[in-house]
Formats: C-alpha cells, sequence, structure tokens
C-alpha cells in the first residue's frame, strides 16, 4: 500500500488470535441471522478476499450449508481518486448471485475513515437491492470520518493517525499477523 | 499500482508494452460492469468529454459515447458535417471552443493522418484518436488485442494473419505496432496493389496468396475493402477480390483448427469475408465490439480518473 518508509512497533495480532477472531465472528454471524438461508458474503479486495474465504468455510463447518461468496472490488467507486499519486487499477468484481433480498455481510480488513465501507455500499447497491448490509472487520481502528460502523469486529486497536496497521494473510503475504507500524515521516 | 503517465492515445507505436498489458487488464474489469443490470459507475461523474468525428462511424461513436455514459461521465458529439466546420472553422479553433466549454477529453476521428497528434499539441485537453487518415486506430488496435488475449489467454507467439488493403488501413497499422510489441508474429496478405510499399520498415512479410499466409496461423483479420480503391484501380471488381481474397471456411482450412476470425467491421459479406464464416462460431466480431466498449471505458478511466494536474 505505501512506500514510505515504516517502523515496526507491535504485533497486535497472530495466526491464533486471527483464527480465533474469525471463528467467534463466524458463531456471531450465525446468533444475529437466525436464517442463514439468505445470507451471502463479500470480500472487498484485496485482504478482504480470503478473510471472507476463511469464512465462508467456518460457516459450513458450523452449519453444514455452504454460503455463496462474492468479490467486490471498490476503486471506480472511491471518493479520493482525482487525489492520488499513483492510479488504482482496477480489478474484477465477481458477484455471482442476485442481491435483491439478500443479507449481504462485507468483510474487510482494516475499518479506518469508514470511505471504503461508503464506496462498497454504493458498489452492492448498483447491483440490486439487498435485505441488509452488515460489515465484519478484522481490525476497527477508529477515526471514522463517516458516519459507518462495524457489526463483527476481530479487534479493536485504537491506533493514532501517524500509525499503519499492516494485516498480513497466509493466501497472500504467506504469513498471518497484523502489526502496528509508525509512519516515520509523519 | 501504475498509471499511464500520458495526456493523450493517439497511436500505439508510441505507446509501450506494459502500459498496453494495464489498458487490457484494466478492460477486463471494465467488460464486467457492462455485463450488469445497471451499467453505470460513478467513477468520472461530471466529467465532460466531445465526441468530434469528422468521418461516418457506427461502431467507434457508439462504442465510445457509451462507454462514456457507464462511466457517469456527460458526453456531447458533434458530427463533422453539421458543425461549423462547414462554415469555414479550423479544427483548433473548434476545439478551443469546445475546451472553454469544460471539455477535458477530445476524442476525434479525422480523414487526415496526423489530425490527432495536431490536436493533441495545441489543446489542454486529453485526446483520444479514433482513427486518423490512413495512419492509426489505436483503439481499435487495443481492442483487437483485447479479444484475441480473451479468446487465447496469451498473445506471445501467436501468428496472426491481416488480409486486405493493409496499404490504405489506420486498422491494419495500429494492430501491426501492438501485436508485434505484444510478442505476436504478423503476416499480411492481400493484392500487391493494396501493400504498403515498405514493409521491411515494419518487420512482417506479404503474401499475395491467402492460403498460404494462413498455415497454421492463430488468427485471421479481415479488412474491410473500400470501394474507393476500386475507382481508382487498384483492384479489378469486388467480385474477384471476393473470390481470391474473400476469407471461405475452404480458404483459412490451412490454419488452427482453433482459429479465430475477426474484422474490425463493418463487415461487406460475401466480399472480405462469407456470410457463414462471419458468423461460425469461430468468429469474434461480435465479442470485438463487446471489447470495443469495454477498452475504451479503461482508457477513459486511465487518462481522466487519476490526478489532474493543476
Amino acid at each position: 500500500m505505501s512506500t514510505r518508509p515504516l517502523k515496526h512497533k507491535a504485533t497486535v495480532m497472530d495466526e491464533k488470535s486471527i483464527g480465533q477472531a474469525l471463528r467467534r465472528i463466524t458463531h456471531e454471524i450465525i446468533e444475529r441471522n437466525k436464517d442463514i438461508k439468505d445470507l451471502v458474503l463479500v470480500g472487498i479486495r484485496k485482504r478482504g478476499v480470503p478473510l471472507a474465504t476463511r469464512l465462508q468455510s467456518y460457516l459450513k463447518e458450523v452449519e453444514g450449508s455452504p454460503i455463496p461468496l462474492g468479490i467486490l472490488d471498490i476503486t471506480l467507486y472511491r471518493d479520493d481518486l482525482s487525489r492520488r499519486e499513483d492510479q488504482p487499477v482496477v480489478h474484477t468484481t465477481d458477484l455471482p448471485f442476485d442481491l435483491n433480498n439478500k443479507h449481504v455481510v462485507v468483510v474487510d480488513d482494516v475499518l479506518y475513515t469508514g470511505r471504503t465501507i461508503r464506496a462498497a455500499m454504493d458498489a452492492l447497491i448498483d447491483h440490486g437491492r439487498p435485505a441488509s448490509i452488515q460489515l465484519a472487520v478484522l481490525i476497527d481502528r477508529g477515526h471514522r470520518e463517516l458516519p459507518i460502523r462495524a457489526d463483527y469486529v476481530g479487534k479493536n486497536v485504537p491506533t493514532s493517525r501517524s500509525e499503519q496497521v499492516e494485516v498480513k494473510v497466509q493466501e497472500i503475504d504467506q504469513d498471518d499477523r497484523v502489526d502496528i507500524m509508525e509512519d516515520l515521516t509523519e | 499500482m501504475q498509471a499511464l503517465r500520458r495526456k493523450d492515445i493517439l497511436g500505439l507505436e508510441e505507446i509501450s508494452a506494459e502500459e498496453i498489458t494495464l489498458i487490457l487488464e484494466t478492460a477486463r474489469s471494465m467488460r464486467e460492469i457492462m455485463q450488469r443490470k445497471i451499467k453505470k459507475v460513478p467513477t468520472l461523474r461530471g466529467r465532460a468529454i466531445l465526441n468530434l468525428f469528422y468521418e461516418p462511424s457506427t461502431r467507434t461513436k457508439a462504442s465510445f459515447e457509451l462507454a462514456q455514459k457507464y462511466m457517469s461521465a456527460d458526453s456531447v458529439s458533434v458530427a463533422g458535417a453539421s458543425s461549423s466546420l462547414v462554415k469555414g472553422e479550423t479544427l483548433k479553433d473548434t476545439v478551443r471552443n469546445v475546451e472553454v466549454m469544460g471539455v477535458e477529453c477530445v476524442i476525434m476521428r479525422h480523414p487526415v493522418s496526423g489530425a490527432a497528434h495536431y490536436l493533441a499539441q495545441n489543446i489542454n485537453a486529453s485526446v483520444i484518436n479514433a482513427g486518423d487518415g490512413m495512419h492509426e486506430h489505436p483503439t481499435q488496435g487495443l481492442l483487437d488485442l483485447f479479444t484475441i488475449l480473451d479468446k487465447k489467454g496469451h498473445l506471445e507467439g501467436l501468428k496472426v494473419v491481416i488480409v486486405g488493403d493493409v496499404r490504405h488501413s489506420r486498422v491494419a497499422r495500429s494492430n501491426i505496432w501492438g501485436l508485434q510489441k505484444m510478442g505476436a508474429k504478423v503476416v499480411l496478405a492481400g493484392p500487391p496493389t493494396l501493400m504498403p510499399p515498405d514493409l521491411e520498415g515494419f518487420g512482417v512479410k506479404a503474401y499475395d496468396r491467402v492460403e498460404e499466409a494462413v498455415e497454421n496461423a492463430d488468427v485471421v483479420m479481415a479488412l474491410r475493402l473500400q470501394k474507393e480503391r476500386q475507382d481508382s484501380g487498384l483492384f479489378p471488381s469486388l467480385r474477384e477480390y471476393a473470390e481470391i481474397y474473400g476469407l471461405t471456411e475452404q480458404r483459412v482450412a490451412g490454419a488452427k483448427e482453433d482459429l479465430l476470425i475477426m474484422h474490425p467491421g463493418p463487415i461487406n459479406r460475401g466480399v472480405e469475408i462469407s456470410s457463414s464464416l462471419a458468423d461460425s462460431p469461430r468468429s469474434a466480431v461480435l465479442d470485438q465490439v463487446t471489447g470495443g466498449v469495454a477498452v475504451r471505458m479503461a482508457l477513459l478511466y486511465l487518462l481522466l480518473g487519476g490526478i489532474k494536474e493543476e
């Protein structure tokens, strides 16, 4: 994400705690959604996708039935495209199901300002009319700039604006961990 | 994260293979949007684009207009014949006038080779060349590359045959540049009177028999035969052209079995290509058109979607 120099400050989650958090979220999702037959998972690129995939398999372990999984790329819905120095590459969105009347659980790695989730909601609503949209995140780092909140949180990690939360997942980074990094240029 | 660090898209001669790869990758994501019920993303909301077509066009014009609308941009189309160009207004003036109305990008098709370059140098807005004389038609080249890549999975090492009036074809030129940059091998076939004079410069071989040229070919692209060339005596008749050079199942029998058939359109059925071949399962003609919208959406995003230098 950033090519600025970062210094490692702390590791707040490791492979074990990530697994436990996701399993807990799985149970919370089942608890809150009485009938999971209309539930679908949508992972936000990039790291929301492997996290959503894991939730899908945990949900299957517990409930038996497979929950449909979609992939969302929100690049075209960002509100900051003209302010970026580099231009984000647009990857495909793949929602292989009808969204109408479904309960969508959006999955992302870190919840920060809330702008990504705002963009995700706009993108989803362009695809149909879900019955509800819920949000599951691995980390909530505070500093919301929009009135957005997560329904399911792996871990709350208060941070300062000069810090960055780096989530690594096995599927992409060959490691499972969450680190707090200090941005040295701030 | 890369960007297309250029103001304009004027030709494939000056675009790098990395940029082409970025455009094709972006186009893949854009195509998904066209498959939705609500074909709209808000990315270019409120941005204004001018389509300036001095020559007739069905595909390219509609394709650009739809690409703009799918990206939520505002677009205005001016056909040369019905504009003040008829009253003698210069190209530069025309566009500068429109630019001060807030237009950020001009898509232009013009009968004079080099017109797009001229325009790009004289206005601040981005320019996308929709075909300039016999010079280049870069968006067609890109959509052809996109179609081939989509169907074949790769471009490198493929043998692509371009058949027809290469000499007067801006589509052929853009395709030759693009295909060679991406590692494909290009071979030409057509009447010698319709081949460009200096082929060694292009690094391509020309055959005057299609059957020879298509040996083991992966792709064959038929170019439109322009009747005007017949009037200048460059080929005797449409019937004779069709008999010797027209693509039919028989004529392309020496190519690979999964041969891809392409044509930029509009097709002269029974002349450059038989109806049955044009409508066969190996024909990618309609996929080219779909890909065209996706590629144009990608270009608009890459040129306009990012940071603007003030």
